[in-house]
């Protein structure tokens, strides 16, 4: 009965499904296909990742669009031409390189609703990678979704499963406002799961109850999902009965779910591979501290890599990633709180 | 396994289900059980349940402690009789070997899709026999509803559970949406399947989707059927029509079971799944239209059991309220009606008893 | 190709009734400002009318076009309405936007108005957009980008010359060089000198226009967008012109030359040559014109009566129209 994906292949499947049901939906980037103009191969890579591989073929070069390295032209585009009908999906390969263009994203698609008083949709999808562990130093291995989080006017998705990346793209592609979608590189073949072949949709808004407990609630997202489920497994030998929230969209944040968990158990740590100033970690902790701090039985405990960029070296790459290690010290130490 | 010692283990209710946690016992070591009798209560991700005694002997070691997660198959307690040796005993929980939970292997569930009527209708076997039981859930279910009457019925027979057009992995094209219409799906499900004749057993809006297509039955039962009587909740369909999110849907099932607390975050999670697929909001939107139009049943298909020349039972929660218990009074004499403790769930509230009123009726 | 002096009456008059609403409109909204009738600031397009109007006499309401900071005569050039404009600069909530965008946020999307637009440089990458959406969905409508010098120099706008060159999109780049981005001259930014320059570059067709000249800016308009419609790509277009006043409303304007604005007033006043061009021609009358004039006063000046009273937004605008849902 279940159907096994990995994320790269729910994803895959997701963008396959939606532009044949919808033929307004355009994908553009850079080598999305890969090869254009040159003398060999075209759909060369398919993507960064492989992952927009045989679109090309499928849907042909009009709605399939390679683009050149021309981050604010291209994103651009993709916002102008969602105010005009269309249903552009556009890749920027790594969420490091949105310095280039983020006035298109931040200035332009997230206001444009607000600016002119409700009269206009800009209905974009912008995916893109984020994470570290890939040895990829400074420039490709940040998460930075706090910064688009902050911004009014975008949704932001962090899927963590190859169910949440499909429905969640599905549900990213049908809606009205510009959604900006991050892909943790290292989730794309590592993370698998049961991904139903139907098309289907996840509302924005709810978090994912990933683990069911009663001692402690834990907060995480994309890959930090995965360590702290291993982080629980563990830590039931120890006797300590994990929650683990997914938010899954971090704007529009499921604040209610992660407010009930509290109240249950009465612990929060927050797991976050994103910088620690003013990041989601800071952003849930806040929200707890602010609206359940009756509930705590302890200090809210917060796990990030430190305030210092990616470095490239594999030990200090390491150390700057949250681990396992680092996440069950925290649990403990609100357990002994 | 020693013929004298028996294992209690964690059972596997459903795909999902890869571990249990102990919740309660109800017997203490020591003390003297009779095959049937609920011994301790388990709790999987997705629903609570009570595991009972398979033969009568003496419990003698409780391993699965309240708190504990095993694996399925992994052993919660061992059954003996009071003279098997405690050395025996113990060199038995000692040498216990948990068995591969190997999916879909040999005997396991096995899903597929068939082409029935040109339209893709999800299926699941287990079991092998003589007599095919087929389980048809009710609306807003799926075949997964009947994961805790299935594994007890396969042991003896082949057990075919299906989704109804609208429903879990099937088709979401409803066609005409109304009873006889699912009834016609249903049975050119089995004409795809090469069943001839089956001992159709349906819950809710599935019962009377096996009283049209009795038919094709050999024995019927029928839990918590609809089209016996005018009246359904229809405030509780509306709920689970509206519900978009985890908590509205789990507030909206707990009408489902006389406790509510039955209603776990992981069920409403699953249920939503299914409705969150293309085209599932509008086929649900559909069926329950033709057949609950206006809070009312539209179907009134009493008639039909009168004329049934096969073996026919009526099981009812008392404490349904979805549909009322008051629908298995005045049925014909022939039909035997069971009534239990339970809510609009009895195949998932009182899954035993379901199971041994489905597998008497048909043999 | 008709060229601007084969034009109807009509559409003449038509194209001077736009002039002159933005000439009557910018002098209004200087006088508004300096009484203090208006919050925040504004950016007024007086004495380039004829580039606006000269190019968006070829479009029609499906064609977009976004606009600078400097936005009130794209918007009305488009066909934007004057009262609900002017209402959007007192803030009402009967503005064109609600009372949300101000100044430099005009956009009337129902009206091929896509925004005028506070980033500098912002606008190409968004045209090249509607240009795309119009290809793909082959709609044989185009896009153009007004930008100004400042904007010419934006990495944005090189960025787009080459993507909308590369795929041949619909697009027209009018570049408005009216000689200050700010205080800053483009004879000293602007690299190669005019701005003109740069389109050979791109592998697309430039024109510098007089922008003073209706007709010699609706001519060269008229070849780029039609070069556009028919696939042929885009075009860039500079047009020379420049502002009766600061970059901003209270600009003192220290920076320009002596006698500067009052030559461009005496002399290169666009309006001044439109009627001297049709009289010569025997177009259109004295009086027809005069007639518009004063029809156009009155236009505006019921707008600002309007706008004065007009009703503010409610508190609980503050939290509507971020998202179409969330």
């Amino acid at each position: 009965m279940a159907r096994i994906l990995s994320y790269r292949q729910a994803l895959s499947e997701a963008f396959r499904q939606e532009m044949e049901r919808d033929p307004t939906i355009i994908m553009l980037g850079e080598d999305i296909a890969g090869g254009k103009g040159a003398p060999g191969d075209q759909d060369a890579w398919g993507g960064d990742m492989g992952i927009t591989k045989g679109l090309i073929g499928r849907f042909g070069e009009a709605r399939v669009i390679d683009t050149p390295i021309s981050e604010s032209a291209f994103i651009g585009a993709a916002v102008g031409a969602a105010t005009c009908g269309l249903r552009p999906v556009v890749e920027l390969m790594f969420v490091d390189f949105m310095g280039v263009c983020f006035d298109q994203i931040f200035n332009q698609a997230a206001k444009f609703r607000y600016m002119f008083g409700g009269k206009a949709r800009t209905p974009v999808v912008i995916r893109t990678q984020i994470g570290a562990g890939y040895r990829a130093a400074a420039q490709h291995s940040q998460c930075l979704y706090p910064l688009f989080t902050h911004i009014p006017g975008l949704k932001c998705v962090v899927p963590s499963t190859p169910y949440d990346a499909k429905g969640l793209f599905m549900t990213a592609v049908r809606d009205d406002d510009p959604v900006v979608f991050f892909e943790h590189k290292l989730l794309y073949d590592k993370a698998k799961g049961d991904v139903p072949e139907a098309p289907y949709t996840i509302p924005f808004g709810e978090a994912a109850i990933v683990r069911d407990g009663k001692d402690v609630t834990i907060v995480a997202l994309a890959r930090m999902v995965h360590f702290a489920q291993d982080v629980a497994t563990d830590l039931a030998k120890e006797g300590i009965d994990v929650e683990i929230v997914d938010p899954r969209t971090i704007s529009p944040l499921d604040e209610e779910t992660i407010l009930d968990s509290v109240a249950k158990t009465g612990r929060l740590v927050v797991v976050d591979e994103a910088y620690p100033r003013c990041g989601m970690a800071a952003d849930i902790a806040s929200l707890v501290a602010e609206h359940a701090f009756d509930d705590l039985k302890a200090p809210i405990r917060k796990v990030t890599p430190p305030h210092t960029p990616v470095p490239f070296a594999p030990e200090l790459e390491d150390a700057f990633i949250p681990s396992r290690a680092r996440i069950a010290d925290a649990v403990r130490s609100v357990m002994r709180a | 396994m020693s013929e004298r010692i028996h294992a209690i283990t964690v059972p596997k209710w459903g795909m999902a289900m890869d571990a249990g946690t102990v919740t309660g016992w109800h017997v203490a070591e020591g003390q003297s059980v009779a095959a049937g009798q609920d011994v301790l209560d388990v709790e999987s991700t997705k629903i609570a349940n009570a595991i009972e005694a398979k033969v009568d002997g003496t419990l003698r070691r409780i391993v699965g402690q309240v708190g504990d997660t095993l694996p399925v198959g992994g052993l919660l307690g061992v059954v003996a009789a009071p003279d098997v040796p405690d050395a025996e005993i113990d060199a038995f929980v000692a040498g216990f070997v948990v068995a591969p939970d190997d999916g879909e292997g040999e005997g396991g569930p096995r899903t597929r899709t068939v082409v029935a009527d040109g339209r893709a209708i999800r299926v699941q076997e287990t079991g092998a026999g003589e007599e095919t039981v087929v389980l048809v859930h009710g609306f807003g279910g799926d075949l997964n509803g009947w994961l805790f009457v299935q594994p007890a019925l396969a042991t003896t027979r082949r057990v075919v559970a299906l989704d109804l057009p609208g429903h879990g992995g099937s088709t979401m094209d409803v066609g005409g949406a109304g009873v006889a219409a699912l009834a016609r799906v249903l049975e050119a499900t089995l004409d795809a399947l090469g069943v001839e004749r089956a001992h159709l057993v349906g819950h809710s809006l599935g019962g009377a989707v096996c009283l049209v297509a009795a038919g094709r039955a050999s024995a019927l039962t029928l839990i918590a059927s609809a089209s016996l009587g005018p009246a359904i909740n229809g405030a509780y369909i509306e709920a689970f029509l509206a519900a978009e999110r985890r908590k509205e849907m789990a507030a909206a099932l707990g009408a489902l079971f006389a406790d509510p607390a039955l209603v776990t975050r992981p069920m409403a999670e699953d249920v939503l799944k299914a409705k969150r697929i293309d085209g599932a909001q509008a086929a649900l939107r559909a069926i329950a239209a033709a057949c609950f139009p206006a809070g009312r049943q539209a179907d009134d298909l009493r008639g039909r059991l009168a004329g049934l020349r096969i073996p026919a039972q009526v099981i009812w929660g008392l404490a349904d309220r979805v549909i009322p218990v008051a629908h298995a009074e005045g049925l014909p004499a022939a039909v035997a009606v069971h009534r239990l403790d339970a809510g609009h769930m009895p195949h998932m509230e009182r899954a035993a008893d379901v199971a041994r009123l489905i597998a008497a009726l048909g043999s | 190709m008709t060229t601007g002096l084969q034009l109807s009456r009509d559409k003449l008059l038509e194209a001077y009734r736009r002039m002159a609403t933005i000439r009557v409109f910018e002098e209004t909204v200087h006088d508004l400002f300096e009484s203090g009738a208006l919050p925040g600031f504004v950016h007024l397009y007086a004495g380039e009318e004829a580039s606006a109007v000269g190019v968006c006499s070829h479009l029609d309401d499906d064609d977009r076009i976004i606009s600078t900071h400097r936005g009130h005569g794209h918007c009305i050039a488009k066909g934007c309405e004057v009262v609900g404009m002017m209402k959007e600069l007192f803030g009402s909530s009967e503005g064109t936007c609600r009372g949300k965008g101000g100044s430099m946020h005009i956009a009337d999307m129902g009206k091929g108005m896509m925004g005028a637009n506070a980033i500098v440089g912002g606008g190409p990458p968004l045209a090249c957009g509607a240009a795309l959406a119009a290809k793909t969905l082959g709609t044989g409508k185009v896009a153009v980008a007004f930008t100004g010098d400042g904007g010419s120099n934006q990495g944005t706008t090189f960025e787009s010359l080459n993507f909308a060159a590369i795929f041949k999109l619909p697009v027209v780049f009018v570049f408005e060089n009216n000689g200050y981005a700010e205080t800053t001259a483009s004879s000293w930014s602007v690299a190669c000198g005019d701005i003109v320059k740069r389109a050979p570059a791109f592998g697309m067709p430039g024109v510098q226009v007089d922008g003073f000249d209706f007709f010699a800016v609706h001519d060269a308009a008229a070849e780029a967008v039609q070069r556009a419609r028919t696939g042929g790509g885009p075009t860039l277009i500079e047009v020379k012109l420049g502002r009766f006043f600061g970059h901003h409303e209270g600009d003192n304007q220290s920076y320009r030359g002596k006698g500067e604005v009052e030559a461009l007033r005496r002399d290169h006043d666009c309006l001044h040559r439109f009627r001297k061009r049709v009289g010569d021609a025997k177009l259109l009358g004295g009086g027809e014109l005069d007639a518009v004039d004063a029809e156009v006063k009155a236009l505006v000046e019921r707008a600002v009566a309007e706008a004065r009273t007009a009703p503010r937004p409610a508190a609980d605008q503050l939290l509507t129209d971020v998202y179409v849902s969330y």
